[in-house]
């Protein structure tokens, strides 16, 4: 406990519960990019995952749809300190992208249409804990919350889930992705509050 | 592109607040000293942590309105209304109390006079407190990249540092102004009276075929509108920076 805020009450407690330490509720679902949002055509949309030893698996649009789909409701907890509960998504969960993927690689950087990057280790990804997501609440997602499909790894900060998401590279060496480069955490647990490198 | 990554454990820090500046009705500059701060650079922010007296503990970040100065770090904190953490920072928090932070944050929004420019820089609203971090360290002795600067504002009583943008001589410091109003308008103003669009940009930005460096901060709405007209106007995505300002959650 830090030092006591004189004169500061903060808000009615019960919601905090279900909370990460030092999350707040949010009704809406704000925007955080680096950069423009990048408008990719469905048409030319694909799904890349590479292998440690090179080898390229690719899905087009029409492959994701025709994928088994589910519908997980999870809660998002972002770095910036928001948090959005009880979530409705639509996706198809990684395990059948790599269920014919023969690897033996520890981790994964994911890559997006425009740049982005991001690191996990591949068993965050496996288990049925992430998904390619392309709706939200019922709808298509729209390119600002990352259309058509993002990342959805929801037990991790929100920024673990990437937008625009274009591919997964399998590698034996763990690598820091683009928040990972400039003092984020490299797993970014939010239930131990690990926003920072050294946290 | 440097990265200056933030190797180093990022730990909480009490600071004392030594002077406030009301910057508009809703808006104030707190002054704050820090005795082990590490340095910033223009664009970065902090992460601020109220502890009731039970215990309960929020944190929210702000941006770093003033290039490094020592121990000295002013952050600008608009109050929003139905917020937790920043009425409390804006109505409450007096000259001489502590407040707990920790920083800076952020490697990727920042912008220092030698990475060069030229820089085109765009404001919504209190978008502008990390983009003022770099006008102020360019105006300060820092090299003569030339500087334009867009700020769209509501109405000319929710500008924030007005006193500041008005001082700055374009022809001296090479840092141009340029503002848009778009409810209410100074008396007798003559310049732009609508919301940032692409051909705003058109005449505002320094031209794609410049390479400039733009930043762009402010609320959801404005960054999109923003970045996506820069992007027609054949600017690099990968020169345009942006982030996002909001109310969200104050």
């Amino acid at each position: 406990m830090g030092i006591v805020s004189r004169g500061f009450h903060g808000r009615a407690r019960p919601a905090q519960e279900k909370l990460p330490p030092g999350q707040y509720l949010t009704e809406d679902f704000p925007v955080l990019s680096a950069g423009p949002t990048p408008r990719i055509v469905r048409d030319n949309w694909t799904f890349t995952i590479t292998t440690e030893t090179g080898t390229a698996h690719r899905w087009t649009w029409q492959e994701l749809l025709a994928m088994p789909a589910e519908q997980p409701t999870v809660d998002l907890h972002c770095v910036t300190k928001w948090s959005k509960l009880h979530t409705g998504w639509t996706g198809v969960p990684l395990d059948a992208f790599l269920a014919d993927v023969e690897t033996a690689a520890d981790y994964v950087m994911v890559d997006s249409h425009g740049g982005y990057t991001t690191n996990l280790p591949l068993e965050d990804v496996t288990g049925g804990k992430a998904w390619v997501a392309y709706a939200f609440g019922g709808e298509p997602l729209e390119p600002e919350h990352g259309g058509p499909a993002r990342l959805l790894v929801p037990h991790l900060y929100f920024w673990k889930s990437a937008k625009w998401v274009s591919g997964l590279e399998l590698r034996d060496e763990d690598e820091p992705g683009f928040w990972e480069g400039y003092g984020y955490k490299n797993y970014g647990d939010p239930w131990r509050e690990q926003r920072y490198a050294g946290d | 592109m440097a990265r200056a990554a933030l190797r180093g454990r990022l730990t909480w820090q009490v600071a004392d607040l030594v002077d406030r500046i009301d910057e508009t009705a809703q808006v104030r500059s707190l002054v704050l000293d820090v005795p082990d701060w590490p340095g910033h650079r223009p664009g970065q922010h902090v992460d601020v942590r109220l502890t009731a007296d039970d215990g309960y503990q929020a944190e929210r970040s702000y941006s770093i309105a003033t290039p490094a100065d020592g121990t000295r770090v002013t952050i600008t904190v608009e109050r929003i209304d139905d917020g937790e953490v920043s009425p409390y920072l804006v109505d409450e928090l007096g000259v001489g109390d502590k407040l707990e932070l920790r920083g800076p944050i952020g490697g990727y929004f920042v912008w220092q006079p030698s990475d060069g420019g030229p820089l085109f820089l765009a404001a919504g609203g209190s978008g502008l407190v990390p983009l003022m971090a770099m006008v102020r360290a360019r105006i300060g002795g820092g090299g003569h990249v030339p500087v334009r600067l867009l700020v769209s504002s509501r109405s000319p009583d929710e500008v924030i540092y007005g006193g500041e943008l008005g001082m700055i001589d374009t022809d001296q410091a090479g840092v141009e102004v340029i503002q848009t109003f778009t409810r209410a308008q100074p008396l007798g103003w003559s310049g732009y009276r609508r919301r940032v669009d692409r051909e705003m940009l058109d005449d505002v930005a320094w031209p794609a075929s410049d390479n400039p460096r733009c930043y762009v901060c402010g609320p959801t709405g404005f960054v999109e509108a923003v970045a996506t007209a820069l992007v027609e106007l054949g600017h690099e995505p990968g020169n345009i920076r942006t982030e996002r300002f909001g109310p969200t959650g104050g």
